[in-house]
This record gives C-alpha cells, structure tokens and sequence, in this order.
C-alpha cells in the first residue's frame, strides 16, 4: 500500500527543517572535502612527479567506467593526530570492477606516506571485515611505509592490529574471497606480506617495492648497501623472487592487469532474491531534510522517512495497531525486497516482541533487514520492569544479533542506550551501519547523564548534612552535557569508526540500495536463533 | 493495365519502380543475383527469381534469363530501370519476341540515339542545334586532327559509342591531340568494343541542361521542363536541380520545344532525356544550346523533376506502356518550386573519390519519404546491414528536397545532408554538404568544371568540440547505454556520496590516440579535461540514439551511433569516430623493453657467440647454455649492440642473472 504524507513542502517546519539539515550538513561536507583531498598540495605534487596516480584515480581508473564507488571510513581519524591523518590515510569502498563488486583498499601515500596510524589499521581491518562478510574480492592498491611507528604500540600487538590484516587475508582466501595486491609504491616490513599474501600480485616497474626490510634498515643491520629497486623492485621479484607475479610499466597498466585479474575470478553472484522492476518512490528523496525535524526531540512519523526511501512508496506494514512505537514492514528498495523495522517512539515490551517477530518472518524468508534507528531507548519505570521489559527487549536483542539475513543499519536520529543494541548497532554486527549529520548516539542523553551524576553527588553532598545550590548543580552538570554534546557527534563516532560513514540524507536510498545489493554476494544462510526469554 | 511486372535491375531504382507498382496495385517480381539475395529490392517485391551469379555479365546483363523469369512467373511487362538492358535495342526486341511489353522506348528509337555522330546528324536533319564537330567515319588521325582544327580548340574527344566519361578527352591545343586521340581510343576499345571517336567543340562555360520528354503510342510528346546536371565530377552527376538556374521563359520554350522535336523525330515513346551542352558564360541565351545525346529511359534524377510537376514518372512509364494515351497535355504542366538531388554515394572523397565497400551499420536520413513527392525525399536500394559490394554501383541514397524557391530548396537540402547519418561504410557526404554552401553554387552560378576547380573540396572540416569528444568517449565506456536491469551497481553515473566520479577514457579519434579525464558531476552533467580546453557540459538523451548537449545556454542535438569499430558521432552534417583501445594491447609488456638476457636457469655456458660491442640482429643465436644434459640456444630478442657482456664460455651460472644486455638500435 502507498504511504501517504502529511507534510506539505514548501511549508514554514519544512523549510526550517531543510534549513536545520543543511547546516548540520554542511558541517560533514567540508570534513568530506578534506578527507578526499587526503594529503596536502605538496606531496600531492610530489606524487604526481614520480608519474604516480593520485590515490583515487587510482581507484577511478581500476573501477568501471562510471561504477558507483561506496566509499566507507571517509571520516576516519577526522580531528585525530592533530589532523595529520585525513582518511586515516587510505581509500576503503566497494566499486565495480568487471562487473562485479569487489573492496578496494588503496594506500594514500600522499598522507605521512601512507603509514598505518591505528585509526588506518582499524578501517583497513573493517573494511576487510566488510569483504569476508559480503564475500567482496579485495583489491589491495597498495603505497604503504608500513606501521605508523611513533603509534607502534597502538598499531602493531594487539589482536586487532596490524597482524590481523594478514591474518585476513589468509582466512578469505581460504574462503575463495579473491585477495589481489597491486603495488604501485612501498609495501615494507609487515606491508610487504599484502602482496605476498595475496593470491595474485602485480607490482608496477621501478616504482613498487616490496622487502622486509627497507636500505636503511638493511644498512643498519649488516652494512650492506643495496638500493631499493635492487632489494625488491618489480624486476626482482617477478624475476627472481617471485613474491610479485605481474610486471607492470606503470600504474595505468597495473590497473589494467587487476581488472584482467578479476575478469579471470570465474565468479557470479547467487541470485536469491525474488525482485522486481525497480521504481521511483512516489514521494522525492530530495524532501528527506525537510520532512524529519532537526530537533531530536521533536517527534515525527518515521514512515514520513520509508516513504521517501523506498520503490513507489508502497509498505506493507506489518501489525500497524500493535506496539506502534515500532514500525515493521516489507518493502523493496531499487527492486530488492527489504524488511524495514524503523523507530516510532520508545520502545515498549509491545514494540520488542513485534520487533523479534517480525526479525523472525524475515529470517525464515530470508529477506535482508534495514534498521531505521531513531531510539532514546526502552521505556523505563517500575510498571515497565515489572511487565518485564527487559525480558522483552531480550527478545528483540535475541533475534536481531542471531539472525543470518543481511542487516543495514541507518542511524536517523537518536542512538541512545539499549535501544542501540535492539535496533541492530555496531555491536549486532550489521553488514553496513550508515549515519545521518543530524544523528546524535552516546549511552544516553548528556542531560540525562550529567541529571544521573547530579543526583548521586547531591545525595553524597546531603548525605553528609551540605547543601548544593541550583547554580552550582548546574555548572556540574555543564562539562558533562559538553562532553556528551561533543562525544555523539556523527563526525566524532565516525572519526572513530562507530560506523562506516556519514551520508547525505537525501542519499540513504541509493546507499540503501548499493548497500543491499554488495550484501547479496554472500549467501544468505539459515538463520539459528538463540533461546529467547519468554 | 499490367497486372505483373517485372523489373530489370537492381537498388534504388528497382525499389522506385517496384513502390509505384504497389501503388498502381501491380505484382512486381525482382531478379536478383546471388549476391543480391538479401538486398531491399528483393524484400520489397512479390515474388523474386535468382538469375545467376554476382558479376553483373553472368546476371543482370542475362537478357535471356530475364525473359525467361518474366515467362515463368507469368508478368506481362518488363521494367528496365536505368543502365544494365535499359538502352539495349537487342533486348527489346527479344522482350517483345516473347510476347511481353517492353517499359520503355522502341528498339528502333533506342538504336536511332545510341550512336552519338548518327544521332546528331538525326537531330541536326531535324533543326535541332548540334554542337559543331566531326561525326565521320573515317577515323585516321590526320583526319580526325583535321577536323579539330576547323572546328577549333579547344576540343572533346568522345567515344562514338560512349557514355560515363569513358573515352573522352579534353583536348587545349594541337600539341596534345594525339595523345589525347591515341588515349581515347584504347578506352573506348576497351569499354565498348569499338575505338570509333568522334570529336566536338568544347564550350569554356559549359552547363548540362536536360529536357525530360515523354511520348505516348498516338506519337504525342510532352516535355516536363528542365533538369540542371552542370555540378558534375568527371562527367558522372552529383547534385541535379530542377528547374535551371538562370533559366528564361524564352529559352525554356526554345529547348523544350527542341527535345520535343527530336523525340517525334525517332517517333519516341515512354519517358526519355534529351541532354543539350549550354554556354553558360553570358547568361542562358536560345541560341547558346547544343543537342548531346538522348538517353532512352528514366533518369536517376527524374525525382527532382517529378517533384516540380507533381507526376509520378514511373506510373507515366507503365501507362503508357499499356497503351494509355499521356494524361496531361503540354499546357497543362506547371513548374512548382524548386528540388534538388545529392547523390550519396560509398566512395573516399579526400582520398580522390576512390569508390568504398563495405557493410552499411546504421543508416538514417532523418525525416524523409520515400519514393514519393515530399519536401524531403530519400530514395535508396539499401539498408542498415546490407553490403556496397564492388559488383554495383555504389550510390547509397538520392536525398531529394523540394521547396518553393531556388535558395529553400537549398537550404533544405543542405539541412538535410546535415541529417544524414551512415557508419560502416565511408560516403561523400560532407563533400555534398559542402556543395550546397558552395557561394557560387548558391548564387546558381554553376557549369561543369565547378567540381574540378574545388567546390567543395575546400572546406575546412571543423575538429570534434568537446561536447562531441565527450559524447563519443562517454558512448565508447557504455554510460549512455540505458539500462533497466534491477541491479543498483549497474548505474553508470559515477555515483559517490561525497565527491564526483571520474572516468578516464582513452579512444583513437582522427587517427590518433589520447585519453581524457571525464568527471561525471550530478544531473547528467560531465566536465571534460579535452584537448582543445576543458569544459562542462550537461548531456540528456531523447530516448533513442539523439543526445542534446547543452553549455553557457547553447544547446544542440547530435546523434550517436555505435558501431561495429566503435562510436561514430554525427554532429551538423560531420562525421566523427571514435574507436576504443585494448589498453593491454598498446603497450609493450613490461618484459619487452627488459634489453637484458636473462638465464632462464643454472647452467654451464657452453659457447658464446659474440663479444662484447657486436652488432646482433633478432633471432641470431648469443649464447648456448647447458644445463640438465640440454643445450638452450638463447637468441637476441632485437635488433641490438652486445653490452654489459657478463659472462665468458665454460662459466657456471645461476638461474635468473644476467648475461649481458642489448642496446636497441633505434635508440
């Protein structure tokens, strides 16, 4: 059935809205233009001197042409290491290449060059998470000085640190998850182990070097002199060594030989979906910005959000007069069918136990699951815990983190407490989580919080026979509301990947819909639900 | 009325004869030769019957063939179309021996114009004005040279059996005539079978103006006014108007009157040409035009005469080879407007008009009719698919326009060529195009040697702009192509959420190779790092293969067309081509600009052929090396110099090192 809106656009809350979004937006975009620009003018140059590609021609050129290109983690390390990391130094995204999605990890030598700060091992790691899940071939662009070494000690022990990327590595290809290296620049100490873990190398000709140790080291080490086309340039290593197994001339070139390498995957995506002729919705995706307040306070109809997002508005609403604080029902996004569960309020136990039925239709029918979360968290009170609320939220916890079909999480609004974890957060493992620049999510509101530590000092304080004026309550409250304000910003979740990206809301669809599909190149398997408290 | 008719001929005009027969509710059956199986004439007729192989001598010259299919499929009459048996009185006879009806004049009128000195003598007995010259049969250089000198030069040598061009010469002074003489007559040996000349005045500012002529059985003979064929190349036609420019009433009436006369001479019936030489050089006067030769059949131009009255000239032909008296008389013809006709044609204009071959890809002349009166008309015996093979002719397409005046008439027909679009194969086109922008053409001043001087040929061709390099290289890389395939990633739009997709496309363009970086910005908008300056441009389909290109405000549609070799782009009557590139093919592989010799395993070096500084040339043996009880002969890669010579014979070597190095020649 069509959704039918209730918003006139071109009205004064519309235009304020559009307003509010776009400031909000505006904010994100210029943190977006510093990270695609990645490092300054100078190497920029520098690299373009040496007969290089810039990191995202790179990408262009290996991409087809005018393929879609996915980016995740743009945001990483945004305001971290004084700035000096913009991107975290690497491009990560899904694109096509040969008609087929493959994950894309490039190297942005031009920033620090291309060294791993841990922020670069985290979204290198995270999109290599995003490939085994979605099985993506990867294609590894790889310019790298290796580990970041003045952050060693954040980049290089721990489980999920520089070691894992090998480890990766091995594991998706055993798999049969394709791992393709191009080395166009560096590739030194554990770098160097990309290409030679990848099940296919291509190194570009007195430009790629891959060695374990770098002349200076090597110097350092033994004495010997050596240069560094001579200890592991394309020649000696599609030579002698064999570590590289394609020589290119250039970078054109080695992007060529990687797009004939993928061609050669002998790989098609399992058609398991029923879909249909992909359609416009009836209301734009350009009204998304004037249709959703930017107050989080202020409440609105979600299904304002779904019709905006999906094909000709149609959603079959599934138990519409029960826990109505939760929206559920199917829908299909550019032709692909979808479950949507999307936040209308506080969840109540009504709205959970609908939530993990409606987890549970999808499941059996294998239909991928889209989480629009706008949650400030599950109703609270005595009447509420003694219903058994939390036995309840359980339920809808229960099925959205054992569920087997595809999950896409779009944080719309709020993302505060428990009702994250129900709404399918970082933590419940969805194959993509995108946010909006209006999202705000911390464990709870700053207000609530800095209110939660007001009242345990004011006890403390009246406990011992003191009084604490309103004044001075206030001003304790005010750093911890700061530190809340600034702490479940979008830029600052992203910058920590929290999540894989902020977009533009006007964007969700076609994010929705290239998410979705990348999603669908691993199959989707049955789903075994945990015990569910009843 | 005939109720089956069978046409002679092949193409265009077998289409034309076969279309009115269809409108006059006739049969039609086609012949065809086995080359022809699939042509358009085929599929347009009722019935068809293969009269033998491609070479037109063995199929469309078989008389005998012909009238036995006529025979076999039971039409009544035989249309000849023009060339092949049109003007053969042999053939008429035999088509009439066999009881059917000839589409066309007598045997005895043919044979009475067929030879050119005794037609002129025919006409001059008959007071119609004939171009001073020697028509005699002594045929003896002196003789010959004689009567060029009374005539006075300069002169025109021409073949007495002749047509096309074939042996003739133009011939300035006494100097030059026996070569000229001696040239001529092989040719004429050659393509008729007889070496007879004869030899005329040559007009300075000649124009070729034809009075078309039709006579019924009752002897009655109409002309349909004049046809101007002077923008000719090397005596073959390439853009006819009707009427003439310059043309008086008094002039009109001198020649049409004239024509008439020499058709009622040779008691002529059905539709006929009568050419006349003028001189053009002090405007059209009455006594400034000569009788050349009568052609016995309907012309390839009659359409622009059939656009100025109105007629049909095919349903003329067949009603009067029924019997049927003409249906307008003399005084009730009127000339209507203005047309022009282009012949387009498979040939290399830039390549000094060499006739291509080739299979048509695409083929569309915008908005036209066919085979009938309309502003604009295209009529043509091909389609996309079909092959210019080197047995036929290779016209392609007559583009007719018609408009109330000389200059509308122009226009339109320059408007048109703009419009016309063909790939596969190369065409004149854009020479055509060119013509109709000609000043002098346009201001109807023409005569034969236009064409020879350079109309036309000395246009600039503009370079591609980038709007249309962009639409090409976007055509090349498949962004234009729709796509409706539910697959979100099929999108070719460059999508990203927070920057432009860029597309770097390489193609070959006008003989040479570049690559271009295209952004695709939002909204069907494209910026483009071109050559010639970069530049932004919004791109926006209709749907089919027409693309609207729009930039700072000004907006044109050009039409893009993918081909068998890549994308051609038509954009104001050009041409532009575009052809991928293998990116792995154009370069040389890494590994063969390595200038070392590499041993490809541990050995003994066994003999050493060269020292250091030796020239080698490819494939000459360097060095044998022995490993694993077998000799491996390692050979020069290249032409080259022996350098960096790092072995010696009886050295033991490890697998991968480098046993010298070559030096290229070429630097």
């Amino acid at each position: 059935m069509r959704l039918v809106s209730n918003i006139s656009p071109g009205s004064d809350t519309f235009r304020r809205n559009q307003a509010a979004h776009a400031a909000a937006l505006a904010e994100v975009k210029e943190a977006a233009e510093v990270a695609v620009q990645g490092g300054g003018e100078g190497p920029r140059e520098r690299h373009l001197a040496r007969g290089k590609l810039l990191p995202r021609d790179r990408v262009n050129r290996l991409l087809d042409p005018g393929a879609p290109f996915l980016e995740v983690g743009l945001f990483a390390a945004h305001g971290l290491y004084d700035g000096a990391c913009p991107a975290a130094g690497m491009i990560a995204g899904i694109g096509r290449v040969e008609g087929q999605e493959v994950m894309i990890i490039c190297n942005d030598a031009t920033v620090k060059g291309g060294t791993y700060f841990p922020m670069s091992v985290k979204k290198h790691l995270r999109a290599q998470e995003i490939a085994a899940e979605n099985h993506l071939p990867c294609i590894y662009l790889v310019d790298s000085g290796g580990a970041n070494l003045p952050n060693q000690d954040e980049v290089f022990p721990d489980r999920d640190h520089f070691g894992r990327i090998f480890f990766n590595q091995a594991n998706m290809s055993a798999r049969g998850i394709a791992q393709i290296a191009v080395v166009m620049g560096s590739c030194t100490a554990g770098g160097a182990y990309v290409p030679a873990m990848s099940d296919v190398t291509i190194i570009v000709k007195e430009q790629g070097t891959i060695f374990l140790a770098g002349p200076p080291l090597v110097r350092a080490a033994t004495g010997e002199v050596v240069t560094a086309e001579a200890l592991g340039g394309g020649d000696v290593h599609t030579r002698l060594s064999g570590v590289a197994d394609y020589l290119a001339d250039d970078d054109a070139h080695a992007l060529t030989l990687a797009r004939q390498a993928v061609r050669g995957l002998n790989r098609t995506k399992p058609p398991q979906l029923a879909t249909c002729a992909a359609e416009e919705p009836h209301y734009d995706p350009a009204e998304i910005t004037g249709v959703v307040p930017a107050d989080l306070k202020t409440p609105y109809d979600i299904r304002e959000v779904i019709a905006r997002l999906v094909d000709g508005s149609r959603f079959d609403e599934f138990k519409a007069r029960y826990g109505t604080s939760l929206v559920c029902g199917f829908a299909h996004v550019m032709g692909l069918p979808v479950g949507i569960i999307a936040n209308n309020g506080v969840l109540f136990s009504e709205s959970a136990v609908k939530g993990a039925h409606f987890v549970e239709l999808c499941s059996q029918r294998r239909i991928p699951l889209v989480f629009l979360q706008n949650i400030t968290g599950f109703m609270v009170g005595q009447q509420y815990e003694a219903g058994g609320i939390a036995r309840d939220g359980a339920k809808l916890v229960t099925a959205v983190a054992t569920t087997s079909v595809p999950k896409i999480t779009m944080i719309v609004g709020g993302s505060f407490g428990a009702g994250n974890y129900g709404m399918c957060g970082r933590a419940y493992a969805p194959r993509f989580l995108w946010t909006w620049p209006n999202s705000r999510i911390s464990v709870m509101g700053g207000e609530q919080a800095a209110g939660v530590l007001a009242t345990v000092k004011r006890d403390a304080i009246e406990r011992k026979g003191g009084s604490w004026s309103a004044e001075e309550e206030a001003a304790f409250k005010q750093p911890t509301i700061e530190m809340f304000a600034r702490q479940s910003h979008p830029l600052y979740a992203a910058s920590r990947l929290w999540d894989d990206g902020i977009i533009d809301p006007r964007l969700s669809r076609d994010v929705l819909a290239l998410s979705l599909s990348a999603a669908l190149n691993a199959p989707i398997e049955e789903t075994r639900f945990g015990v569910f408290r009843m | 009325m005939f109720r089956k008719l069978l046409i002679a001929n092949r193409g265009e005009i077998a289409c034309r004869v076969i279309a009115t027969a269809r409108r006059m509710g006739i049969a039609t059956v086609a012949v065809c030769s086995e080359a022809d199986r699939q042509s358009k004439h085929v599929a347009m007729a009722d019935e068809v019957v293969l009269i033998g192989p491609a070479p037109v001598a063995e199929s469309y010259l078989m008389g005998a063939h012909i009238i036995d299919a006529a025979l076999e499929t039971g039409a009544e009459a035989i249309h000849p179309g023009y060339g092949f048996l049109s003007e053969n009185p042999e053939f008429v006879d035999a088509v009439e021996a066999a009881g059917l009806t000839f589409v066309g004049p007598t045997a005895d009128a043919i044979r009475a114009m067929g030879l050119k000195d005794a037609a002129k003598a025919l006409m001059e007995k008959a007071g119609v004005p004939v171009v001073p010259g020697y028509h005699g049969a002594a045929q003896d250089a002196a003789t010959l040279s004689d009567a060029a000198a009374r005539i006075g030069y300069p002169v025109l040598i021409k073949a007495r059996a002749g047509g096309g061009g074939k042996g003739m010469r133009l011939v300035e002074d006494a100097d030059g005539f026996a070569d000229a003489l001696s040239g001529a007559q092989r040719e004429a040996e050659a393509s008729f079978g007889d070496p007879a000349v004869l030899v005329e005045k040559f007009i300075q500012n000649p124009r070729h103006i034809e009075i078309q002529v039709f006579g019924d059985q009752a002897g009655n003979v109409i002309h349909l006014f004049e046809r101007d064929c002077s923008l000719q190349r090397r005596h073959q036609k390439v853009i006819e108007e009707a009427p003439a420019p310059g043309m008086t009433q008094e002039m009109r009436q001198a020649m049409g009157k004239a024509a008439v006369e020499a058709a009622k001479a040779i008691g002529y019936r059905g539709a006929g040409t009568v050419e006349f030489i003028v001189d053009g050089g002090n405007g059209l006067r009455p006594d400034a035009f000569w009788f050349m030769e009568m052609n016995t059949r309907l012309q390839v131009e009659h359409p622009v005469s059939e656009a100025i009255t109105g007629l049909d000239f095919v349903e003329l032909q067949l009603r009067i080879a029924a019997g049927e008296p003409l249906p307008v008389r003399q005084e009730d013809l009127g000339i209507d407007g203005w047309a022009f006709e282009a012949r387009i044609y498979a040939e290399d204009v830039p390549a000094g008009f060499l006739p291509a071959t080739g299979r048509i890809g695409h083929l569309d002349f915008g908005r036209t009719a066919e085979f009938g009166r309309a502003a604009l008309r295209a009529d043509s015996g091909v389609r996309a698919g079909d092959e210019i093979s080197p047995y036929y002719d290779p016209m392609i397409a007559k583009l007719i326009a018609h408009g109330p005046d000389r200059a509308s008439a122009l226009a339109a027909l320059g408007h048109a060529l703009e419009r016309v679009e063909i790939t596969g194969i190369v065409t004149n086109t854009e020479f055509l195009g060119a013509l109709t922008r000609d000043r002098d053409f346009a201001a109807g001043q023409v005569d034969t040697g236009m064409i020879g001087r350079g109309a036309g040929l000395n246009e600039e061709r503009p370079d591609a702009d980038s709007g249309v390099t962009l639409a090409g290289l976007l055509s090349l890389a498949g962004f234009l192509t729709p796509r409706d395939e539910i697959d979100p990633w099929a999108r070719r739009d460059g999508w990203r959420a927070w920057s432009d997709g860029r597309h770097f496309a390489r193609a070959v363009h006008d003989g040479a190779e570049a690559g271009h970086w295209i952004t695709i910005m939002s909204g069907g908008r494209y910026h483009i790092d071109a050559t010639n300056g970069a530049a932004e441009w919004l791109i926006s389909s209709d749907g089919g293969n027409r693309y609207l290109l729009e930039r700072d405000g000004r907006r044109r549609s050009v039409s893009v067309v993918r081909t068998e070799a890549g994308v051609s782009v038509f954009d104001r009557g050009r041409r532009y081509d575009f052809t991928p590139v293998d990116p792995l093919e154009s370069r040389g592989a890494a590994d063969a600009a390595d200038d070392r010799l590499i041993a490809p395993m541990p050995g003994l070096v066994k003999r050493l052929n060269v020292s250091e500084g030796d020239e080698v040339t490819r494939g000459q043996p360097l060095l044998i090396l022995e490993a694993m009880k077998m000799e491996h002969t390692l050979t020069a890669g290249f032409d080259g110099r022996v350098v960096d010579l790092a072995v010696e014979e009886g050295a033991q070597v490890q697998s991968g090192v480098s046993l010298m190095r070559l030096e290229p020649n070429d630097g």
